[in-house]
């Protein structure tokens, strides 16, 4: 790598959304494009993905996501983009000083601005706070792919998979397919947090029992697994006395919610959202930081790589035009999600912004609803979308057209 | 086997946990042949990794009892052995709070025991100094103890060793004691992995000391398995403790409290809580333990109600009890056997076993230095090389070693920063520890937010890079293997 080198946009993270960013930042004409990956391959978590199901929106047709990388990355060998593997960003400063590690040197590489892509991580058993013993044999879902797909590691013979997020229920298709026994899915929610398609196509399509309102309440076995304890939950989603069922297994997977994997963005002062985990940000995608852009999982959780790959594409284009000198002009108004809607994206618009669509999800499973876009002081509806059902699993977007002049506030009703 | 299979010892110490991997440091000093039997499949895997790293003053145990006169004595000796050995440590300091007038009284007990024990330092102030010396802790008064520290105590343990080992004393893992004959003046002791004799036995197998003990045909101690349950925090979760803030001891609990104590890395450890337990190494978690710490946080630092926490762990202590059941929950015991000569008993080494075990190992060797005869060996090297990790080296150490070595380029943990380098060294450490849990503890892979979700993957390809069939990766030895063969052949 070399060292003190100078770049008009630097890209963190080579996933669908980062991919996006180099591609989005050098069609809008940035000169210098720097696209830095911790792993040795391009794609980021497309690579462990070997299933269908991508590409729908970015390309009309679905295809694997391996092969949905390797497009992506097709484009970016394409282009006079500086492409750094097996390479891990340490730090970013406010002033967009990246501290780089790679097998071929370590140094410091300035940016004209930066796109955050790091993606997210998987929520681990402590944070659930699940009790019970610490054996061999407790792992997330996605940890389970990589070392399924990638290294072809038999992960155990009895599973249990304990929430219904979209890759749990990928992994219960795959195990299922290399013969591990998996006994069931528990998820403590009413509700399943994955696609509706994965629950068909990969746990009723194989007979995979899947309960709603259960946890796993304890873990057993000293060095291995050897059986779980779940139980059904109430209302306040405490486990129910009484309910407990112990089932004899060796591996528990888990797939209970993805966070935005932003610690870059904190040691460079951007300022999160505690809804989304992600940066506040406004309708360039630039953060609290000027010069700092977000995009695809480490600003909020997609639901399919291509809306990633889009707004990838946005973002990229956002930082080419920041490091050639735009600013956004006049001040700020602010996007603010109503109960029923849990969070609306971006947070922020440059007041007289129209065109703009907003990405939201709602809280809970909601039948025959609207969802409005209102003005705060005017009570001006901006936008309406009649909708006969909105699951929590899938990201909504809707478009406000007309130039916004005032705080917004997006909301759906039954 | 009628005859020892190995070329004799003269001494053995049983229990590779803080205790053991001391008195092997200490009588490393001296001309002997020594080795350490270690059940498991790393050193510190039992007692001394389950608790919360304090270097302890001395004030919560009764003066006079070879727990003070251990404890005090250890922590004139725990500074400057970190140091030499390059263990992060630091002298933070502590406070006992009590949240009533009330309990005024209670801190003055304790300041008053340790001031005859010769803990030095000890003051009582009042809120105003509580909010200067910690703003996160709340309380009326408090005992203040100048002198009170964090170590980590399985880093502290493995320095330990291998200082010993760098001076010539053997160590062997998953060695497990089944049986001690006495024969021709020397102690036989069989393993799966052979017999191997010694003049002198140092049994500090913690919380198998009395099975161990009963081996050699000495009944007078019973343990009793006490639980205690942690929680912790994760470094960026906004509070910065910069010392240890306990609860005035509980009357009622054989602990000292569940308290906070700040890690070396900006973690915060909340616990423990205590409980008896039929299973020695029953370390699990519970849900009524973890909603107890939790409330009882909040009491402490109110803050900590609301932030979240990255692990729970728990660690079992050895609570001893003597042959007429009298004496529950004793002193430390630490004496040569009158039954079996030259057999040395480290029994009910409990809290503040970290930090009385450089002074036990002191007495230890006293004790075998009045049997035997021996000499300090000249070329003893009381310290191993310093070693600066790469996460906490600046920028110019960096770049250099990268240069060096493309290893250091490569990194493994995001949470933690550690570089291929830094676990291919612990993987090839003198003793052989080949499992995950062994790499965690000594480059901190894993002990991230992420838990290992990430490096896992990156852990398992190094490893077989190193020569480890995948089928053999275990967590923390035989039986927690993580594989179960190949997905396709």
């Amino acid at each position: 790598m070399e060292a003190n080198a100078s770049h008009d946009v630097v890209v963190i993270g080579a996933g669908p959304a980062g991919l996006a960013a180099a591609l989005g930042a050098r069609r809008a004409g940035a000169g210098s494009v720097l696209l830095v990956e911790r792993e040795k391959a391009l794609g980021g978590i497309l690579n462990q993905c070997v299933h269908d199901g991508f590409g729908l929106f970015l390309y009309n047709e679905t295809i694997s996501g391996p092969e949905y990388a390797e497009r992506l990355a097709e484009d970016v060998a394409r282009e006079p983009i500086k492409v750094e593997t097996g390479a891990m960003v340490l730090d970013l400063s406010p002033d967009r000083v990246l501290r780089v590690n790679t097998r071929s040197g370590y140094g410091l590489v300035r940016a004209g601005a930066v796109v955050l892509a790091m993606g997210c991580r998987e929520r681990t058993r402590d944070m659930i706070e699940i009790p019970g013993t610490r054996p061999a044999g407790v792992l997330t879902a996605g940890a389970a792919q990589n070392m399924v797909n990638l290294q072809n590691l038999r992960i155990g013979r009895e599973a249990v998979i304990l929430g219904s997020g979209d890759i749990g229920l990928i992994m219960a298709r795959r195990l299922t397919f290399e013969g591990v026994a998996v006994k069931g899915v528990f998820e403590i929610l009413p509700w399943v947090s994955g696609l509706e398609r994965n629950v068909r196509q990969c746990l009723m399509d194989f007979g995979i029992p899947l309960e709603l309102r259960s946890t796993v309440v304890e873990i057993r076995g000293r060095d291995r697994v050897e059986s779980v304890v779940v139980a059904r939950v109430d209302e306040g989603l405490a486990p129910v006395a009484g309910s407990e069922c112990v089932i004899p297994c060796d591996t528990l997977l888990l797939s209970v919610g993805l966070i935005p994997e932003n610690e870059l963005a904190k040691r460079a002062g951007v300022e999160l959202s505690p809804l989304t985990g992600g940066a506040v940000v406004d309708q360039t995608l630039m953060t609290s930081v000027p010069g700092v852009f977000s995009c695809g999982n480490v600003l909020h959780i997609h639901d399919v790589a291509d809306w990633a790959s889009f707004e990838g594409f946005a973002a990229g284009a956002s930082a080419a035009r920041y490091a050639a000198g735009e600013r956004p002009a006049g001040g700020t108004v602010r996007v603010t999600a109503l109960p029923a809607v849990k969070y609306a994206l971006p947070q922020r618009l440059t007041r007289g912004t129209g065109e703009v669509e907003l990405s939201y999800r709602v809280t809970r499973p909601l039948r025959d609803a609207e969802v409005l876009v209102k003005g705060a002081d005017s009570g001006k509806i901006y936008a309406r979308k009649k909708s006969g059902r909105i699951l929590p699993s899938e990201l909504q977007k809707i478009k406000v057209r007309p130039a916004v002049e005032e705080d917004l506030e997006v909301s759906a009703h039954e | 086997m009628d005859r020892p299979a190995n070329p004799g010892y003269d001494v053995i110490v049983i229990g590779g946990g803080v205790v053991g991997c001391a008195v092997l440091r200490e009588l490393a000093r001296y001309d002997l042949k020594l080795l350490l039997l270690e059940s498991e499949s790393d050193l510190a895997e039992g007692v001394t990794k389950g608790n919360s790293g304090v270097i302890h003053a001395g004030f919560n145990v009764p003066s006079g009892s070879l727990k003070a006169r251990t404890n005090v004595a250890g922590l004139g000796l725990i500074y400057p052995l970190a140091d030499e050995l390059g263990v992060p440590h630091r002298k933070t300091g502590k406070l006992v709070v009590a949240m009533a007038d009330e309990d005024k009284s209670r801190l003055e007990e304790l300041k008053a025991e340790g001031d005859r024990s010769g803990v030095p330092g000890l003051e009582i102030v009042d809120a105003a100094v509580i909010r200067r010396l910690e703003p996160l802790a709340r309380g009326r008064w408090a005992l203040y103890s100048p002198h009170t520290g964090i170590i980590s105590p399985y880093e502290f343990t493995i320095a330990l060793a291998e200082c010993a080992a760098r001076n010539g004393a053997e160590v062997r893992l998953e060695t497990p004691v089944e049986a001690v004959a006495f024969r021709d003046g020397l102690f036989a002791v069989s393993t799966p992995k052979g017999e191997f004799s010694a003049r002198r036995v140092v049994n500090s197998a913690g919380l198998f000391s009395d099975e161990v003990a009963r081996l050699a045909g000495i009944t007078d101690f019973t343990i009793v398995p006490y639980r205690g349950e942690y929680l912790i925090t994760d470094k960026d979760c906004g509070l910065r403790l910069s010392m240890p803030v306990y609860p005035v001891p509980p009357r009622d609990d054989p602990g000292l409290g569940i308290h906070i104590t700040p890690t070396l890395e900006g973690n915060i450890l909340l616990g423990p809580s205590a409980e008896p337990v039929d299973d020695k190494r029953d370390a699990a978690s519970t849900r009524e333990a973890m909603a107890r710490l939790k409330a009882e946080a909040g009491r402490l630092m109110p803050g900590l109600a609301r932030v979240s926490f990255i692990h729970s762990y728990a660690g079992v202590r050895p609570k001893v009890v003597d042959r007429t059941g009298r004496d529950k929950f004793g002193d430390f015991v630490v004496e040569e056997s009158a039954v079996r000569p030259g057999w040395i008993n480290l029994v009910g080494i409990e809290s503040p076993g970290l930090t009385a075990a450089p002074a036990i190992a002191v007495m230890v060797a006293g004790m075998i230095g009045a049997g035997l005869e021996f000499k300090p060996r000249p070329d003893f090297d009381p310290a191993i090389p310093p070693r600066t990790r790469f996460a906490h080296a600046g920028d110019d150490m960096r770049a250099e070693r990268v240069a060096r070595d493309a290893a250091w380029g490569e990194m493994v943990c995001r949470c933690e920063h550690v570089p291929r380098a830094e676990v291919v060294a612990a993987l090839r450490n003198p003793f052989g520890a080949r499992t995950l849990d062994a790499v965690k503890r000594r480059t901190r892979c894993g002990m991230g937010r992420c838990q290992g979700g990430f490096c896992t993957p990156r852990l398992v390809e190094i490893l077989q890079d190193e020569g480890i069939a995948a089928e053999r990766i275990s967590k923390r030895g035989a039986g927690s293997e993580l594989f179960f063969g190949r997905v396709k052949d």
